[in-house]
């Protein structure tokens, strides 16, 4: 248990740091920004409690904030993404049961259950702050593509991750 | 009371999101200048057009008047400026050295008295207008008629109360002129037709003129001042054998859309009259 608090802890801290460091730096065109930062909360164990989950999406998104200097932009589109993210685990379904020492990653659960899952998620999260960035629907298609573009960059670069970070079970 | 917060207990996930949002929100709002300016303006916008939509209807109701005032103190405005005073060599002091200045080096030459026009034409050969001042306001005959466009006139007739004023769009009408661009004086004339355009004449084949010059008054007749705008440069030719251009301008004032004007006195009109008849009688 205590192992489990601390290696989500550490990778709160890693992945900010890899946000703000690496990837803000990352502005291909101006259009693609990926945001690998949101995988902390896509990969949060499925007992977390609630109030955990949120209070935590809502820290991550804040030290982002602090960094990019956009005090509240990331901390809103990342409450919202921990708000959706019980109700996404029930639509998306899986054969396995969500049971204790299951995690919400490939090895896991499978390609296809968590690329549908993430996608949902990130999408949600992107198309958010991308509007909230903006903060109006004048330039609506412009400020749509543009976070349609980064959700395929953040989506290639979490599952570059999970292929890195787990080695597929051998069978 | 204990159901309120069995209540709470119970949607925790969802009050707490709520809060969360919200400080975001505020956060997003207090924190980022672009965020605050749009949320503020699209807050001030509502108030703003309410406002502006009453403003709209009740400034008709004082139109007249606020176009009466303007117009006065445009008047006093060109009045007190120091383009329309004459350089006074009387001054010791700019004999000796010019960097004296002081307010006895200006004496005032030009004082204008803004009217109403009251009656115009533009359709005729010859075309006249009608202002609401006469010599009861110190108006003479051969006095200049402008708006704050270009050109209106010369004071033809005066009565007490009212003044006529010959158009520049009348055959007798003949308008001392000068390119602004190089000095070179001519003569505007109107040959009919247009209300908008106008001829200059009297400009020698030697100037080089261009479309959209402008045309000044020369300052050379006593009832304009120098520099007040005629009109611009649409088109020039040179006729076969002749010595001066037919330059056709566009007049910068709308003779059909003249409500107020100004009438030009020249304090030292009598002065330089009485220089150039004494020229001629020698």
């Amino acid at each position: 248990m205590i192992n489990l608090i601390s290696r989500n802890i550490i990778r709160f801290i890693f992945l900010v740091l890899f946000q703000v460091i690496v990837l803000n730096n990352i502005q291909l065109n101006g259009y693609i920004n990926p945001y690998l930062y949101v995988l902390f909360i896509i990969m949060l164990p499925f007992e977390t409690p609630k109030w955990l989950l949120i209070i935590s999406s809502f820290l991550l998104g804040l030290f982002i904030d602090i960094f990019s200097g956009t005090i509240g932009v990331h901390a809103a589109a990342c409450v919202f993404l921990a708000y959706c993210r019980p109700a996404v685990l029930r639509v998306v379904s899986s054969k396995k049961e969500y049971e204790q020492g299951i995690y919400p990653i490939i090895r896991d659960l499978g390609f296809r259950w968590f690329f549908s899952y993430s996608l949902i998620l990130v999408s949600v999260h992107h198309i958010l702050l991308f509007f909230l960035e903006a903060f109006s629907f004048r330039e609506f298609f412009s400020t749509f593509f543009r976070s349609f573009l980064s959700i395929i960059f953040t989506m290639l670069l979490i599952v570059i991750s999970q292929y890195i970070m787990y080695r597929p079970k051998k069978k | 009371m204990r159901n309120f917060f069995l209540f709470l207990l119970k949607e925790h996930f969802f009050f707490l999101f709520f809060i969360l949002e919200v400080f975001s929100f505020v956060l997003i709002i207090q924190n980022n200048y672009y965020q605050k300016s749009v949320f503020i303006n699209s807050s001030n916008e509502f108030t703003g057009g309410v406002f502006k939509t009453f403003n709209d209807i009740s400034q008709y109701f004082s139109l007249k008047d606020a176009n009466r005032k303007l117009s006065e103190e445009n008047a006093r405005l060109m009045n007190e400026a120091k383009k329309y005073y004459f350089k006074s060599n009387n001054n010791v002091f700019s004999q000796i050295d010019t960097l004296f200045h002081n307010d006895t080096l200006y004496v005032q030459q030009y004082e204008f008295v803004s009217a109403k026009v009251i009656n115009n034409s533009i359709n005729k050969r010859n075309n006249y207008l009608t202002i609401n001042k006469g010599s009861n306001n110190g108006i003479t005959k051969d006095m200049g008629v402008i708006t704050s466009d270009g050109i209106v006139g010369i004071v033809m007739d005066v009565s007490p109360h009212f003044s006529s004023i010959l158009s520049v769009l009348h055959k007798d009408s003949k308008i001392s002129a000068k390119v602004k661009k190089n000095g070179h004086l001519g003569t505007v004339i109107w040959k009919g037709g247009a209300y908008r355009t106008a001829e200059l004449i009297d400009i020698p084949t030697h100037v080089k003129p261009s479309i959209g010059d402008t045309i000044i008054t020369s300052g050379n007749s006593t009832s304009f001042p120098e520099g007040i705008n005629i009109g611009t440069i649409l088109s020039y030719k040179i006729e076969k054998g002749d010595n001066f251009y037919n330059i056709s301008i566009k007049l910068s004032t709308d003779f059909n859309n003249i409500s107020y004007a100004y009438v030009i006195k020249n304090i030292m009109k009598g002065e330089l009259d009485k220089i150039n008849k004494n020229e001629i009688n020698d």
